[in-house]
């Protein structure tokens, strides 16, 4: 369980977050929501420590996410950021094996090769483990830091806005996959979504921010509703449920 | 550890060591005064020639040359920038400066407290460079070396002033052009120093690798991004200020080598690092060789060999970039 | 009636001028006199050469931080005179007449600059910092091979040209200004009436094509002016790397205007002044000689490291 409490935020003067107060109870997939300039994504990194928190407080299962070593918390918690350019030429299979790190410190074994061919394999990237990242596309070398942060195994999995370069069947595909491991391996997962589609259709639990401020938190069932998605982003929306039984929107 | 499956490892392994024993004969038996193998055993003179010149000179180019492409690789993945080294980068200019300074204010002092001090300008000088481009725009890489050239070039510009200004001219002289006619045993023991640095840089590689990734991915992975970016920086400088002590400054060989290698085999530098040491190692022993034969028997710096053939390299990687960009 | 802003500059370069020569004169006032003229003149043959080859080559480049030095012009100088040593010999090379001997240097320049120019920076116009990034490198190819000729020719022969390695006011040779201002003079003869074409070629390749001029020859044209005027400037008083730029961005500043008449003027007296007015302060205040450049050089790279910052390169 992620508890933040009163957690407020700046960059450049310019306050980012303002007084959000969550919890984000353990298991299933959480998407965090709203229009561009939320402070999804700050939010994101303040819970990853990518930031540090300059008012309030966040906790991990009652501790101090501030107390905890960095080598400690990158066993519990794994974090895949927007992508930003790799000027590094590495082999897939080496990066996924780093995700292996926070383990091993350098020294693998047998269980860690598994590990890595076992990730290789559910991300469909077996057949690319030994291209260079810098030739691979977009939505593969996304995959691939995906997968490094599946091969660190660890309970809570944060992803920022992960289906930027990926194409539909593999956008998909990411969202069954975490759906699956949320499900299967009892994972905590956190995700940064723009595509409110993919939210609505995968996630279990929304969180809609809009202007630094939590506006909404919440059980899809509950706030995937027409009234509130559309004060979220200010837009009128749609939503329905279609005789399969699945919610979808749509604007006008 | 990652990659220890590839077998393709091995293959450049191998080379680089044939390669390294080649040089390193060559330059063994190349000279003014004439060394053959079979006189070794029968002719004192002929061994205390290999062991007061010619093999110490030969161990200080490998040195050299392993040290400087090991602490251009370090620096590129720090800066997350494939054309930063430290001779564009201000590094060996702040050297020069510290090593002014001391010369100046404490001639009495031994080598070994002006190489400190010269290596604590050094880390001012990239600690300068890093502040410098934190504003650059990430997309545009090619204004971090750019900067970096500049600001090397301001660097010496300074040291230049004062050196002309307290008739230190041909210090600075000695001190910018690297050459090794000048290594004999007792003189250059400094670089093991240098060569202790890029085996301890060997034992951290995961780190630095991890470190190329960027900030983001290593804080996810438990690394403690501070603790590897002062280690790095802190091998780059007393490399660095270690070299242009003993022997000179070298440009450009931590700049082409690592390029080299990496597009070979990747940035894994758990693998890739030793073919990086010797590389360097080699490209300065054919410099050194060339630079010897060329107007025998008199001898041209290797840095200038270098400098000529280096900047050639770079050019080509620049713009034959452009091609499968 | 010429423009006011040149007005004040002209009567500004008056005053530097009065001050340089006047300030502390006494003894054998003549003689003096005579010593100060010749470096007088030596300066603002430097400035002018300086200031017109950085606005052309800004304008050429379509860019406000490029300078022919920055991009190795100084270098491949230094270069073309020491092969010329190395390929005459040392005896050769002095038997020549100075003024032949520059006009050799000066026509092996153009020369080359073309041909790199043609061949290798061509190829990299339309990525900006690729071409600025290349043509440092060059720069830095050049000295190196510039040491590697010092080291093949005799000591003796190359005292003869390590004068120009290092930039100093202070050794201007009489002859050698002689055949400076010859050149500059062609230069300037060349250019005065083509000045509104130049204003054209500022706006950049395409249009300029579109307005029916033969961009291509004229900017090979004006490259050969430009390897002149670095000859010029390199020669007289060796390679001085950012005086242009910083003399480049106060002409902008000052000026306002895209209009070459204005500009070159305006360029070559900021970068008279700068000198002249430099050099009296140097001399006559901190009594020191060979000091000047490297102040320039100073402010001059501080200036581009800001300009960079401030996200002026496009």
């Amino acid at each position: 369980m992620i508890e933040i409490e009163n957690l407020s935020h700046q960059i450049g003067g310019k306050p980012i977050l303002s007084g959000i107060d969550l919890t984000l109870p353990t298991g299933g997939v959480t998407a965090l929501i709203g229009p561009n300039g939320a402070g999804k994504s700050t939010l994101l990194k303040l819970i990853s420590r990518h930031l540090s928190l300059q008012s309030g407080a966040v906790a991990l299962d009652g501790v101090s996410l501030a107390s905890i070593p960095a080598d400690q918390l990158a066993l519990k918690l794994a974090t895949v950021s927007q992508e930003v350019g790799v000027a590094s030429r590495l082999r897939i299979k080496d990066l996924v094996a780093f995700g292996r790190w926070p383990h091993t410190k350098g020294r693998p074994d047998k269980a860690d090769h598994y590990v890595v061919d076992r990730t290789l394999q559910k991300f469909g990237l077996v057949d690319l483990q030994n291209r260079f990242l810098d030739e691979v596309s977009g939505g593969q070398r996304q995959r691939a830091f995906v997968a490094m942060a599946y091969a660190q195994d660890t309970d809570w999995l944060l992803l920022d806005e992960p289906l930027n370069n990926l194409d539909l069947v593999h956008a998909r595909a990411l969202m069954a996959e975490l759906k699956r491991m949320a499900l299967e391996d009892e994972k905590s997962i956190v995700i940064v979504l723009h595509d409110l589609n993919y939210a609505v259709a995968w996630a279990d639990r929304i969180v809609g921010l809009r202007g630094g401020q939590l506006e909404m938190s919440g059980k899809v069932k509950t706030v995937a509703t027409s009234e509130i998605l559309s004060a979220l982003y200010e837009t009128k929306i749609e939503v329905e449920d279609t005789a399969s039984g699945r919610r979808v929107w749509y604007y006008s | 550890m990652p990659g220890s499956l590839v077998a393709r490892p091995k293959r450049f392994y191998l080379w680089t060591v044939l390669l390294l024993l080649t040089l390193s004969g060559v330059s063994i038996f190349v000279g003014v005064g004439t060394l053959v193998f079979s006189g070794l055993f029968t002719n004192p003179e002929a061994l205390s020639l290999l062991l007061i010149s010619r093999l110490p000179r030969t161990l200080a180019i490998i040195l050299t040359g392993a040290s400087l492409a090991v602490s251009g690789v370090i620096m590129q993945l720090l800066v997350r920038n494939r054309f930063v080294e430290p001779s564009t980068t201000g590094t060996s200019e702040a050297a020069m400066l510290g090593l002014l300074a001391v010369t100046l204010l404490a001639p009495q002092w031994s080598i070994f407290s002006k190489m400190l001090v010269a290596s604590g300008a050094s880390l001012l000088g990239i600690f300068g460079f890093l502040m410098l481009i934190r504003r650059l725009p990430p997309e545009q890489p090619l204004i971090i070396p750019l900067v970096g050239l500049i600001y090397a070039g301001i660097l010496g510009a300074a040291a230049t002033f004062v050196a002309y200004q307290t008739d230190l001219i041909q210090y600075l002289w000695i001190w910018i052009t690297g050459e090794f006619s000048g290594v004999l045993a007792g003189r250059y023991e400094l670089l093991w120093l240098a060569g202790a640095l890029a085996l301890l840089a060997y034992v951290a590689a995961d780190q630095f690798t991890v470190a190329g990734l960027g900030r983001e991915a290593s804080l996810s992975l438990g690394l403690n991004y501070t603790q590897v970016l002062t280690l790095g920086v802190v091998t780059v400088a007393l490399v660095a200020s270690l070299v242009i002590v003993t022997v000179g400054m070298l440009p450009f060989i931590g700049l082409v080598v690592p390029n080299i290698v990496s597009r070979l085999m990747g940035d894994n530098l758990r693998e890739s690092l030793p073919v990086v040491a010797g590389l360097g190692a080699g490209f300065v022993l054919v410099s050194d060789i060339i630079g010897r034969l060329v107007r025998y028997p008199y001898e041209i710096p290797a840095s200038t060999v270098f400098g000529i053939v280096g900047a050639a390299i770079f050019l080509w990687m620049l713009l034959g970039r452009r091609s499968h960009a | 009636m010429p423009d006011k802003r040149l007005l004040w500059l002209g009567s500004g370069l008056v005053a530097a001028t009065a001050l340089y020569l006047l300030w502390g004169l006494g003894g054998r006032v003549w003689f003096i006199l005579e010593l100060r003229g010749i470096k007088l003149a030596g300066l603002v043959l430097v400035g002018i050469a300086v200031a017109f080859a950085t606005v052309l080559f800004q304008t050429l480049s379509g860019n406000r931080i490029l300078t022919p030095a920055i991009m190795g012009f100084d270098a491949l100088f230094l270069l073309v005179q020491a092969s010329l040593v190395l390929s005459l010999g040392g005896f050769g090379y002095a038997q020549l007449p100075s003024v032949l001997l520059f006009g050799v240097n000066s026509g092996a320049m153009m020369w080359a600059s073309v041909l790199l120019f043609a061949a290798v920076l061509h190829r990299a116009r339309h990525d900006i910092q690729l071409m600025i990034l290349v043509g440092v490198v060059f720069g830095l190819m050049f000295r190196s091979l510039t040491s590697f000729i010092q080291r093949l020719i005799a000591p003796s022969e190359f005292a003869m040209i390590q004068g120009a390695m290092f930039a100093q006011f202070s050794g201007i040779n009489r002859v050698e200004l002689r055949a400076a201002s010859l050149l500059l003079l062609m230069v300037l003869i060349w250019l005065w009436p083509r000045m509104a074409v130049l204003d054209v070629v500022a706006l950049g390749r395409a249009p300029a094509r579109s307005l029916g001029l033969d961009y291509d020859r004229v900017q090979m044209q004006m490259l050969c002016v430009i390897a002149a005027l670095v000859s010029v400037s390199t020669a007289l008083v060796g390679p001085i790397t950012f005086l242009g730029l910083l003399v480049a961005s106060l002409t902008h500043t000052l000026m306002r205007t895209h209009r070459h008449a204005l500009l070159l003027p305006a360029s070559a007296l900021i970068a008279a002044i700068i000198l002249v007015s430099g050099q009296a302060v140097f001399e006559r205040v901190l009594r020191m000689q060979s000091t000047l450049t490297v102040v320039i050089e100073f402010v001059g790279g501080l200036l581009f490291l800001y300009l960079l910052a401030r996200g002026k390169l496009r």
